[in-house]
């Protein structure tokens, strides 16, 4: 078993952070593009419940020095709002109706 | 029944009668000979957004902008007393192209006290001038002087920073820009420092996707989703009606009421939304941004949402009611393809709960603009079929209309002064 990568409290999650611990959107749309549905809300199924939670856990810290735990665990939530538009909006991995049109994110802030 | 009272004459379209109400030609945005009259007659000639003044943080800051639609790229610096400046990014020596970052395609930005071309090692100044030449001996009659860079006409307005590629323009920025656009002079855009940025090559005309996000015509049957997850929320039939459209010169804005879904049930919301408290009109919680804020909702309206500027040719400037806004800037690369860049700025996130409802409306602002980056692929084949003539614009599309206008009366201008040129 190697080092966990989430707070302690966040263990449930564990499973996830390999996958979705993604500092940039690029790679976050990169990883949504190329989930099943199933992943995608399976994901979404086990985050969302915590997200509140997790969002207060981050908070503890200022957001320019939060701990590595504290700066994956944001990631992770970074990627739950990117996987909430397959689930909640479109019921597929891709946007409806955007035909072969792609738009990059080529700035963004940190973390 | 209109929710919103139009002017006197019964319709914004004949409030402003030199727009006319008959059905308009697109052939403007079809054909490879008009798209070489607008690059000379219009993005020649008119003042360009380029950037923001926050690029250039401090003295000897830097960027490059590419200009495609001029096959230009131009170097805009903050010298070393402080003055903004901007040059054609051109060695003077054997006219290379000075800074890049990867490929001579790719943009360079930086801090530097001079600019050194990988060529033959000529320097120059932050304010163009040319401070180095590599065996000067060499050359006959060199005047060093004389040998820095071009120098492109370049001002600021409330931090944008625009450039003119014209000889002399025929107006100063500010006279350019007008009274409308002029009022948002005051606006806290300098606090609004927090940016994501987008960049989308779209097999469209430039004009083709700016009309798209000059109307809200189109919102309720191509982004359907967006209103939200119930069968009461998500109504295609939905009429929209803008509450207030202005014209300025070759400028025009449309103001919005909002939609307010922060004051939405729950059930009509998507739980990310509720989880966030952001989404489309951005976070629900808005900064304080202190007083009055000039020149936005400049009618009045009650239950204001969004201004939505367009600045011509190619700038757009969306102002949130919640305290944040948005840039578009379109730059045609041929008749039917244009670069489409979108910044997004919010004043600086404290925590991770503000920071992940500015991520939640940056997310919203791709995933639909994705929508019309499609559908709007598919217009432009549908309009080079060339199957009509014309085509019926309705009053909520008014400034469709006007854009059109007024980018073939500066066509035209051009194509006159250019036939007076060749005949004397």
């Amino acid at each position: 078993m190697s080092d966990p990568l989430l707070p302690p409290d966040f263990a449930e999650l564990e499973p996830y952070a390999a996958s979705w611990c993604l500092a940039t959107e690029p790679e976050r749309w990169a990883q949504r593009l190329r989930s099943s549905m199933d992943e995608l809300q399976a994901f979404y199924d086990a985050c969302f419940p915590r997200a509140e939670e997790a969002i207060a856990d981050c908070d503890r810290f200022p957001l320019d020095a939060l701990p590595g735990e504290a700066e994956r665990l944001l990631q992770l939530l970074h990627s739950l709002l990117m996987v909430s538009y397959a689930v909640e909006v479109w019921r597929q991995p891709e946007v409806i109706h955007c035909g072969s049109a792609r738009i990059d994110r080529v700035l963004e802030p940190r973390p | 029944m209109a929710r919103f009272p139009k002017p006197a004459e019964g319709t914004w379209t004949e409030h402003y009668p030199e727009l006319g109400t008959e059905p308009v030609s697109f052939e403007d945005s079809i054909s490879p000979a008009f798209y070489a009259q607008e690059r000379e007659g219009i993005f020649k000639r008119a003042w360009l957004n380029v950037g923001r003044i926050e690029e250039l943080p401090r003295n000897g800051s830097y960027f490059t902008k590419q200009l495609p639609g001029v096959r230009a790229s131009i170097v805009v610096s903050r010298d070393l007393e402080g003055r903004v400046r901007a040059f054609h990014n051109v060695c003077r020596h054997r006219g290379n192209r000075l800074l890049w970052e990867g490929t001579p395609h790719g943009e360079a930005a930086g801090n530097a006290r001079q600019f050194v071309c990988r060529y033959h090692g000529w320097r120059y100044g932050l304010d163009g001038a040319c401070s180095y030449v590599h065996q000067p001996g060499e050359f006959f009659g060199l005047r060093k002087h004389e040998l820095g860079l071009a120098p492109v006409h370049c001002d600021t307005w409330a931090g944008f920073v625009f450039v003119n590629l014209d000889r002399e323009p025929r107006q100063t920025l500010r006279e350019y820009l007008g009274p409308m656009v002029g009022a948002l002079e005051g606006y806290p855009f300098h606090e609004m420092t927090e940016r994501y940025s987008f960049r989308a090559e779209n097999d469209s005309n430039w004009k083709v996707f700016i009309d798209a996000f000059q109307e809200y015509y189109h919102v309720p049957p191509l982004h359907t989703h967006q209103l939200g997850p119930t069968p009461e929320a998500r109504n295609p039939e939905y009429e929209f009606e803008a509450a207030h459209y202005q014209l300025d010169g070759p400028h025009r804005m449309v103001s919005t009421s909002g939609t307010y879904k922060h004051g939405w049930p729950t059930k009509h919301l998507y739980p990310s939304e509720a989880l966030t408290r952001s989404g489309n009109t951005g976070p629900w919680d808005a900064p304080d941004l202190g007083g009055r804020l000039p020149g936005v909702n400049p009618s009045g309206i009650t239950r204001w949402g969004i201004d939505n500027f367009q600045v011509f040719p190619n700038l757009e400037i969306l102002i949130y009611e919640r305290g944040w806004y948005v840039t578009y800037r379109y730059w045609p690369t041929s008749h039917n393809t244009h670069v489409f860049e979108g910044d997004l700025h919010f004043v600086p996130a404290r925590n991770a709960r503000e920071r992940l409802a500015h991520e939640y409306a940056a997310l919203t602002f791709k995933e639909y603009a994705l929508q019309d980056a499609g559908t709007l692929d598919g217009t432009q084949l549908g309009l080079e079929q060339r199957a009509f003539r014309d085509f019926p614009l309705n009053d909520q599309e008014i400034l469709v209309r006007h854009f059109h206008k007024t980018v073939a009366d500066w066509v035209d201008a051009y194509a006159r002064e250019h036939a007076q040129e060749t005949t004397r």
